[in-house]
């Protein structure tokens, strides 16, 4: 909506200048007003008032082609996924970042996103760390060094920052090179570069750089805010990673959460490796000691570790006497669901529906009636493959993006005797 | 000391072997379908007037922000109730399940209440408040809402054993009930609440539980607790097993909720009035019973010991106490880039 209104408002003034000098050969944003006709949609009710338009149908369109795209790579052979990540956001605030075209500019939408990112990355991996790269006056410095508590980086991230000068691409990859070398072999090297400026001025031949980082296993991917340039496309194509313009800041936001949950890795880019990890007891209430963290007494809250017996005030860290790393099991268990995904639910027409002869026409997980409402024709809805029962659309994206169980599936007890019955 | 008829147990040399499904775990025994005429009989009626109530609740439009939904998870595992020997038999938990239930209605009229059973084998909801086919009016010595829940619990019950019957007998030394079904089924109902407007009661998640932990259930669980997280819905729990439930305990301290493990079970009604009744914002001026210490700690994949510190695959993340050349869930060689490993197998396939 907002994208289509700001599309219209700055159409609008095109088109009177414009009217003139081009007649025939309508471009396709004229296109879209003159055969499309988007306002016809809107429809008063009546009391008029106007209705929201039903992007229900178009929204679940969306998001069940992403997930077939998502599940036809994965099915496929059972592609690992790379969930111990070293992840570096590179931020490019050259002057170009202050340009107004995403309101108010570049930079604010891009600071108030990856905050977003942030957050929602260390929730869907969180034994991952990340660090925070910046490119100014043709210089890329580091912000934060690479860490597992989010709150660092945002408050880093909330400070004024000022854009100026050119952007560099080659200093930012050599600089971030040099960081993710020193990272442990069983982790995933990843890097992630927003990308404002048209151009980049570099000391040095940066085919080179993008071939030392392909030698090093860095996955480096570009999210592209005014348009498409070569040389990040390059870059893309020879690590592994993915190359994205954003539209606008809806858009923006909706490519850079898809970098939160992990990416499939490829085998050769990391070894398996057991790494050792403690399990800290909560420490007695009303305990009295000197965390780790702050040098300073605290009373009662806290992990001790069970290595060193040193207080540390949250997790997941690192004991910092004995560097072993400390976390507890939910944490460990909150990337279970990448590892055992549900299948994606198949799609039910009204009419299969209602050549199905189900007993009751509501959704098994929420009750709601699965009619259309007024009618007493069945909407579309979705069935899962294995458990046979059916659910509403909007139950359907609930479960597959945030809740990853099948109520159908765990409301049913199969015993060993049926599951290798069902299997042979 | 269990019922006689209740289970019929052979005593193998080694774990309990539960052959037929307990029968009258509900009941006393030799009588089915009188769970009314006992109930009406052990407990007390608490009046009359609940139909009047439901008659004003829809004309208030506006929501205060001490209306909540309160989805209430009963467990009715019969292996667990015709095995409990505390002192609470499962007709007396429902009693004191069905007052507190009235209670909250009682409390403000725009309370809603969704009860779900969960079974041994199934899960299924028994009670919506706010469904019009749900909404029961009636005379007679019972308030209306306890004989509605009563008939559906006891059809509940007979559904689950037939599901059961088809079973060949099962050795588990300790018999779970589905959690992890009932779980999802109530965030998908609160997800549907949230979706309905920008008027809503504030919902939480009340879980009766007594059953022991079903490890095969632990990462379904673990989801749904992160899914309730993530909605800011608080998980409650009122454990009336014999040992605690980690699983529920964790479920309490990562959601926001309260965890209680009730010392006196014949007085079960007074836990769950003092302590769920209140609504969510109203917790913070009270002294609700604070965790006594959750243990985080994870158990090895190859002896399920508790350890605190031990060996996690970088692939799979499965723990191990001690170190192993190759990981037992993922098959990764450690120490080896994974191509390397791969065609060191192939070469040994290909040589024997």
């Amino acid at each position: 909506m907002n994208n289509s209104e700001k599309k219209r408002m700055n159409g609008e003034a095109e088109e009177e200048n414009e009217e003139d000098v081009e007649d025939e050969g309508r471009d396709a944003w004229e296109r879209t007003y003159t055969d499309e006709r988007s306002w016809e949609a809107l429809e008063e009710d009546e009391s008029g008032l106007l209705q929201p338009i039903d992007n229900k149908a178009i929204y679940h369109s969306q998001y069940r082609r992403r997930l077939q795209s998502l599940s036809a790579t994965s099915a496929a052979s059972r592609i690992q996924k790379g969930l111990i990540r070293f992840l570096c956001v590179v931020v490019d605030l050259s002057k170009a970042a202050g340009e107004m075209d995403f309101k108010p500019s570049r930079m604010a939408v891009i600071a108030k996103h990856v905050e977003a990112f942030i957050r929602e990355f260390f929730d869907q991996n969180p034994l991952s760390q990340i660090g925070l790269v910046i490119i100014k006056d043709g210089v890329a410095q580091s912000l934060t060094e690479l860490g597992g508590s989010p709150e660092a980086h945002i408050k880093a991230l909330m400070v004024k920052l000022g854009c100026a000068g050119d952007s560099s691409l080659q200093n930012a990859l050599e600089l971030v090179h040099d960081t993710l070398h020193k990272i442990p072999s069983y982790g995933h090297r990843e890097v992630l570069i927003l990308y404002s400026a048209l151009s980049t001025c570099d000391p040095g031949d940066i085919m080179e750089t993008i071939q030392k980082c392909k030698k090093a296993k860095l996955r480096c991917s570009v999210i592209g805010l005014s348009a498409e340039m070569f040389v990040c496309k390059h870059l893309c194509q020879e690590t592994g990673g993915s190359y994205m313009v954003a539209l606008d800041e809806g858009h923006f936001k909706e490519l850079l959460l898809e970098h939160a949950p992990p990416p499939p890795a490829l085998a050769e880019f990391a070894i398996a490796n057991l790494i050792k990890m403690g399990f800290p007891q909560r420490a007695a209430e009303g305990s009295i000691a000197i965390c780790s963290c702050h040098r300073e007494a605290k009373v009662g809250e806290g992990y001790i570790c069970p290595r060193c017996k040193a207080r540390v005030c949250e997790l997941p860290t690192e004991c910092r006497f004995c560097g072993l790393t400390l976390v507890s099991s939910p944490h460990l268990a909150r990337s279970y669901h990448h590892l055992f995904p549900i299948e994606p639910f198949t799609e039910i027409s009204a009419r299969q529906f209602e050549l199905s002869r189900v007993a009751s026409k509501t959704c098994f997980s929420c009750r709601e009636s699965l009619l259309t409402p007024g009618t007493n024709k069945a909407g579309p809805c979705a069935a899962c493959t294995k458990c046979k029962q059916y659910f509403c659309l909007d139950c359907d994206i609930y479960i597959h993006e945030s809740l990853h169980n099948c109520p159908g599936c765990e409301s049913r007890r199969i015993t060993p005797a049926a599951a290798s019955a069902t299997k042979s | 000391m269990l019922k006689e008829g209740a289970i019929e147990s052979r005593l193998v040399a080694g774990p309990l072997v539960v052959t037929t499904w307990p029968r009258s775990f509900l009941l006393p025994p030799h009588s089915r379908g009188k769970l009314l005429r006992d109930f009406n009989q052990s407990t007390v009626v608490v009046g009359h007037g609940y139909a009047s109530f439901q008659a004003n609740r829809r004309s208030l439009i506006s929501f205060s922000d001490d209306v909540s939904l309160l989805v209430v998870l009963i467990d009715t595992n019969p292996f667990f109730w015709s095995t409990s020997s505390s002192s609470l038999n499962f007709h007396q938990f429902v009693s004191h399940v069905l007052v507190f239930l009235d209670l909250i209605v009682r409390l403000s009229q725009l309370n809603q209440i969704v009860v779900i059973a969960t079974g041994h084998n199934t899960c299924d909801y028994i009670y919506d408040s706010s469904l019009d086919t749900d909404q029961v009016t009636g005379e007679g010595e019972l308030p209306a809402l306890y004989s509605f829940v009563l008939q559906r619990l006891e059809e509940f019950v007979d559904k689950d054993e037939k599901l059961g019957a088809k079973q060949e007998g099962l050795s588990e030394k300790r018999a779970s009930s589905l959690l992890s079904g009932s779980l999802s089924m109530a965030l998908c109902y609160i997800q549907r609440v949230f979706r309905s407007g920008p008027l809503h009661p504030q919902p939480r998640i009340l879980c009766l539980q007594g059953s022991p932990d079903g490890s095969e259930q632990y990462v379904s669980i673990m989801n749904a607790i992160f899914s309730a997280q993530r909605s800011m819905v608080p998980i409650d729990c009122c454990y009336v097993g014999s040992h605690n439930s980690a699983f529920l305990q964790q479920a309490s301290y990562i959601t926001g909720g309260v965890y209680v493990k009730p010392q006196h079970l014949e007085g079960l009604y007074q836990y769950l009035a003092t302590v769920f009744a209140v609504d969510l914002h109203s917790r913070s001026f009270l002294q609700l019973p604070r965790p006594a210490g959750v243990d985080f700690r994870a158990s090895c994949f190859c002896h399920k010991t508790t350890i605190d510190m031990g060996y996690v695959c970088s692939v799979c993340l499965s723990i191990f106490c001690k170190h192993h050349d190759k990981c037992s869930t993922c098959g990764s060689v450690f120490g080896k880039a994974q191509l390397d490993a791969a065609s060191d197998r192939k070469r040994k396939a290909s040589e024997s």
